[in-house]
């Protein structure tokens, strides 16, 4: 079974239809209740349910704290290459984009190990465009090999690989994978990515399953924010989060909650995401998968993030570059997306610590 | 009369075992510990950055507590063992506590696989301290392959649902010739007590501490739980009656 018959289930529902239904006396219920059922996660985005947000914010809270400590996880990406095949429209690496492109060599990869680990991380993401024939697998293990050497923990945020693929990157010593899918809805899917690899929307519905085959420690998934339905989009991405966890119980899964921000394609989103309402999607998450990692990147803007702290979130990206050659070169590339918090690992960590949280920069061992 | 616990051969002067995973500061640790005496403690070995004096939290363990490195993170028997080799190599001593989960979902425990690392474990010269579901069979498992304790949670891990596995844990307490310690579950200093008044050689806490609005006076409260419920146990508790005592017994007329 694949994720997407558990899609087909709901892809034509009414979901307007449901949410306008929603009570208060539903909302209550559902705050009493341990353990949430899919319904139950969906009413959570109901206009309704935004009455109750504080109360759902308590609960998410508590919960946060519970399973998690006052802790959060700090993590940075490092974009190793953004030649790109794939026309995402949205993507400041599309390949009609016409932005300067460029692939770290592996001296250039050890430079920008050595300065990420000088900031204080030990957990990385490597990230890269579409490309087999610019940065296939072999380039993604090479540069696996030399950032072990620096970092106890190394994730990868790449495209659609097979399972044999992603095992031979977790034998390599990567421990976590993520992807998003950008957009669960397939018809808007098709139009977001008309052309190229990613037009193939399976082929990336299936690569975290492919992932949690391949016994990858950690899987996050995500949708990007405002290129659809924002309720529906959220709804695919935690039932997809629970599919996995469910058929996968030893491996952790997350979930990351981008929302669209303007690139070097200036894309305009079609639907707006407040900031009420990503909190919200927020908050029906934790109460859905108490246990489940929540990731906010810098895409957010600093205030903002340092409001989510005890919402729910367990993990943030610090000191972060989009960029090709972002932390040591003199050349660098533009920017994937725009960085909204632009403070270094320090500042978020003396920001966590003077709001009484504690940073954490390594929660893995590679062994 | 003497009531000291041994493990591994080093008398605890603490029945209560803390944990280090959901502080808020790494500062706090030592007060922690200061406030309930704990003498052993744990520490995942996969948070312990062994490359950075800052950022090392075994800088925050007094040195007269006993370093309890677990495994947290393993998934199954060899990745158990693979993280204790690697925590004594790094210097953190011969104790290990066994934790292996392939669930996270509800972060419960793999009996099997625990018994399978502790076979290994205790061979190599560990003080092995598995996490595990109570299970009678179990426990008598490890006690075969080496345990130097058994750790059963009372509920699951983080919970703070308290001693939910009361029975289960009573027997293997009455049972188990191994100090057998309640790990994980616990919410309250109530739930402590009651834990130690069926026999338990000691309880770990964590979450119900770390979550406290105030966890050093938390730790308090747990360490003076522990003690009288430990008192509680030597003292033999006094029978719980069904009905009220007549003051004139029904059976006064049978003279013998």
């Amino acid at each position: 079974m694949s994720f997407y018959e558990k899609y087909l289930n709901y892809r034509d529902f009414d979901f307007d239809g449901f949410l306008g239904a929603v009570k208060d006396e539903d909302i209550l219920r559902i705050l009493g209740k341990e353990d949430l059922d899919e319904t139950d996660f969906l009413t959570l985005f109901s206009d309704k349910a935004q009455k109750h947000l504080e109360e759902m914010a308590r609960k998410a809270s508590r919960l946060t704290v519970q399973h998690f400590g006052k802790v959060i996880f700090l993590f940075t990406p490092l974009y190793l290459s953004n030649f790109c095949e794939n026309h995402c429209v949205y993507c400041g690496f599309n390949s009609c984009s016409g932005v300067s492109r460029k692939k770290l060599t592996l001296e250039e990869v050890e430079s920008e190990a050595k300065a990420i680990y000088a900031a204080g991380h030990r957990h990385i993401l490597i990230l890269t465009g579409e490309s087999r024939v610019q940065s296939p697998p072999e380039y993604m293990m090479e540069c696996v090999k030399i950032l072990k050497r620096y970092f106890n923990s190394v994730s990868i945020e790449v495209y659609p690989l097979s399972t044999d693929e992603y095992k031979k990157l977790v034998n390599a010593g990567v421990d976590g994978f993520t992807m998003f899918q950008e957009v669960y809805n397939e018809k808007t899917y098709a139009l977001m990515h008309p052309k190229g690899p990613k037009h193939n929307y399976l082929n990336r519905l299936d690569a975290p399953e492919r992932a949690c085959m391949a016994s990858m420690r950690s899987v996050g998934i995500g949708a990007l924010l405002g290129l659809d339905k924002v309720e529906n989009e959220a709804f695919f991405t935690g039932i997809h989060a629970k599919y996995l966890q469910d058929k996968y119980p030893d491996v952790e899964i997350s979930v990351s909650l981008p929302r669209i921000r303007p690139s070097a394609g200036h894309f305009a989103p079609k639907f707006e995401v407040s900031d009420k309402k990503l909190v919200q999607i927020m908050l029906a998450l934790r109460l859905f998968m108490p246990r489940a990692g929540i990731t906010i990147s810098t895409r957010e803007k600093a205030d903002f993030r340092d409001n989510l702290i005890g919402l729910g979130v367990t993990k943030m990206s610090a000191g972060s570059s989009t960029e090709v050659g972002g932390y040591t070169l003199p050349q660098k590339t533009e920017g994937q997306f725009d960085i909204s918090d632009s403070r270094s690992v320090e500042e978020i960590k003396q920001m966590l610590c003077q709001k009484g949280w504690q940073p954490v920069l390594k929660d893995w061992q590679a062994i | 009369m003497s009531d000291k616990l041994v493990i591994g051969g080093k008398e605890i002067d603490s029945r209560l075992f803390v944990g280090t995973g959901k502080f808020s500061s790494n500062r706090l640790i030592p007060e922690v510990i200061k406030s309930c005496g704990a003498k052993v403690v744990t520490v995942a070995v996969r948070r312990i950055d062994f490359n950075s004096a800052e950022e090392n939290m075994l800088n925050y363990i007094p040195k007269d507590c006993i370093l309890m490195p677990n495994t947290s993170g393993a998934r199954n028997a060899e990745e158990a063992v693979r993280i204790a080799r690697l925590a004594r190599a790094a210097g953190c001593g011969n104790w290990i506590k066994i934790e292996v989960i392939s669930d996270n979902k509800y972060l419960l425990p793999d009996n099997i696989e625990t018994i399978k690392a502790t076979e290994i474990l205790a061979k190599e010269g560990f003080v092995v301290l598995p996490y595990m579901n109570p299970d009678l069979s179990a426990a008598r498992r490890l006690k075969e392959a080496g345990a130097a304790a058994v750790m059963p949670l009372g509920a699951p891990i983080g919970t703070n649902k308290g001693l939910k596995t009361k029975e289960l844990v009573r027997i293997m307490a009455k049972e188990i010739d191994l100090p057998v310690i309640v790990d994980a579950g616990l919410g309250k200093p109530s739930e402590a007590a009651e834990s130690m008044e069926i026999g338990a050689a000691a309880v770990l806490v964590n979450t119900a501490i770390a979550s406290a609005g105030d966890p050093v006076l938390m730790a308090k409260a747990f360490a003076l739980a522990v003690e009288a419920g430990r008192a509680a146990y030597l003292s033999g508790t006094g029978a719980i009656s069904e009905y009220a005592e007549a003051s004139s017994p029904l059976t006064g007329f049978l003279n013998d």
